[in-house]
């Protein structure tokens, strides 16, 4: 068992994990579910039904003031500047190294108004680098101890928002990555169509005073259409399945977003931004290194920090997220390979532990939901 | 999934959270439901050693591994491997469904008889989860 130091925190659902039975972790600094029913039903129940998640773990900073774009702009990679009201993007903050500081979701709420979800474990470097930054040019507010965040995520997840008000129903028609104010469960809010698991889905953002009134309105109105309350576990091989990096593992401060399979995240064509001049070498050059996802053909599990090496067994690379994929029943894992050895098909073998297991190169995503159905 | 509490009498237990159970070809070894509860559920049994091989108190016989971790498998005694559970390798699953029955995972042969004798009593190891569980 992992024990992180320090007295840890807990969201405002906290008690409403304890009453559903859920295994509490600490993850972050924080005390959360890492299970409830257990990962692989729960996994199943996201992709098959809708699921419940706390993620109010995570930091929302607020900027605010004629700059607060400008602000924004020059702090991630993203064309945040370009932003319509209402709409969101999933960019990063570099360093000026063009190395990974987070990845963000940004959202202009107005001209001169935007909101910024970063990771729960990077919540005191974002907000300590956004707040430096918009010293004398715009406001700034950590709104984290305020704000809970809850994600009703799945193929039902839309049908199921839709019982919980007129306007939360309204919400239906809410393109990806779109938000707007409603109200869910007589609760306001703030309904975004984003979400970390491959899924439909929302995210739902509100006072942490009233998460719990939505969270349990929601698993009630929820449960005939199979939606279950959601852990850390399921959250982890959701997001697995789908790509989607995980900061800690796949990214970080020696990672740039180009070998992270991130370039479409970079405007390199901004006039400005901090890591622009470090990341225009670094496309000039060519990453020596790229992310890579595949599947193990020998029985092993890949895991986070295993050794990834070719055929011959020489070391190359390493596996930075990995284990089972409860939707294709193959073990699956993302890594950092040499470039010349990223194509799909490449046989690679992973270091399980001093055990070479068979491996290849395989084409991400891992899974892809089918976009045809209603 | 079982009750993580549930501890059999009639087996011998380690700190951890494996059994040992006594049968006519040697000790029986497999993971306690506290062990299968603390998993979640599991996706490979690797056993690393064949039928004939050596092992040693407290050293690793194979890992065992669940959607979220790994962990090790740790000889409760020392001997030698007389069976292994084959049907582990396609069915990890009876671990969670039966991990005092069919998810049972090698028989070892003790070099020394007396070295069984070390392992916790079934109310030594129920005071064990009750310290480390709460």
């Amino acid at each position: 068992m992992t024990t992180d130091a320090g007295p840890l925190r807990q969201t405002p659902l906290y008690a409403e994990h304890k009453k559903l039975g859920a295994r509490l972790v600490p993850f972050a600094g924080w005390e959360m579910p890492i299970q409830y029913a257990g990962i692989v039903e729960e996994h199943r129940a996201v992709r098959t039904a809708a699921g419940l998640f706390d993620v109010s773990h995570m930091g929302e900073i607020e900027l605010r003031g004629e700059h607060a774009a400008a602000v924004v702009d020059y702090l991630v990679t993203g064309d945040a500047a370009g932003l319509d009201d209402g709409k969101a993007l999933y960019t990063c903050a570099c360093n000026e190294q063009g190395t990974i500081l987070d990845d963000l979701i940004v959202y202009r709420i107005t001209r001169d108004a935007f909101l910024v979800v970063c990771n729960a474990g990077n919540r005191d470097k974002i907000s300590a680098h956004f707040r430096r930054a918009a010293e004398n040019h715009c406001e700034f507010e950590d709104c984290s101890d305020r704000t809970a965040l809850l994600a009703l995520q799945g193929p039902r997840a839309i049908e199921i928002l839709g019982l919980a008000g007129k306007e939360a129903a309204a919400c239906a028609d809410l393109k990806s990555f779109h938000f707007r104010d409603a109200v869910v469960a007589n609760v306001r809010a703030t309904v975004a169509r984003t979400g970390y698991t491959g899924e439909d889905g929302v995210e739902i953002f509100c006072a942490s005073g009233d998460a719990a009134q939505v969270f349990r309105t929601l698993l009630e109105l929820g449960k005939s259409k199979g939606l279950e309350p959601i852990g850390l576990g399921a959250r982890d091989t959701l997001r697995l399945e789908a790509c989607l990096a995980l900061y800690g593992n796949d990214i970080d401060e020696t990672t740039n977003p180009l070998e992270a399979g991130l370039g479409w995240i970079v405007k390199m064509n901004k006039p400005l931004f901090i890591g622009k001049e470090a990341l225009t070498r670094v496309q000039q050059a060519g990453s020596p290194r790229k992310f890579v996802g595949f599947e193990m053909t020998g029985r092993g599990i890949a895991r986070h920090g295993y050794p990834l090496c070719d055929a011959e067994g020489k070391p190359v690379g390493i596996c930075t997220s990995g284990g089972p994929s409860p939707t294709l029943g193959k073990n699956i894992g993302l890594g950092y390979l040499p470039a010349a050895l990223t194509a799909v098909g490449t046989e690679l073998q992973v270091d399980c532990r001093g055990k070479l297991v068979g491996a290849v190169v395989v084409k991400r995503p891992f899974y892809k939901r089918n976009r045809g159905a209603a | 999934m079982s009750d993580k509490l549930d501890v059999r009498d009639g087996l011998l237990y380690t700190r951890d959270h494996e059994w040992a159970s006594s049968k006519s070809e040697g000790l029986e070894v497999g993971i306690t439901a506290y062990a299968v509860d603390q998993l979640g559920d599991i996706t490979l049994v690797n056993i690393d050693l064949k039928v004939g091989d050596a092992v040693t108190a407290g050293k690793t016989f194979g890992t065992i591994e669940s959607v979220k971790t790994l962990s090790d498998l740790f000889s409760p005694v020392s001997g030698k491997v007389v069976k292994i559970n084959a049907e582990l390798e396609n069915k990890p699953e009876l671990v969670n469904e039966d991990c005092y029955g069919k998810g049972w995972m090698v028989i070892i042969l003790p070099s020394d008889a007396g070295e069984k004798d070390k392992l916790l009593s079934p109310a030594a190891y129920r005071d064990l989860l009750k310290s480390v569980d709460h």
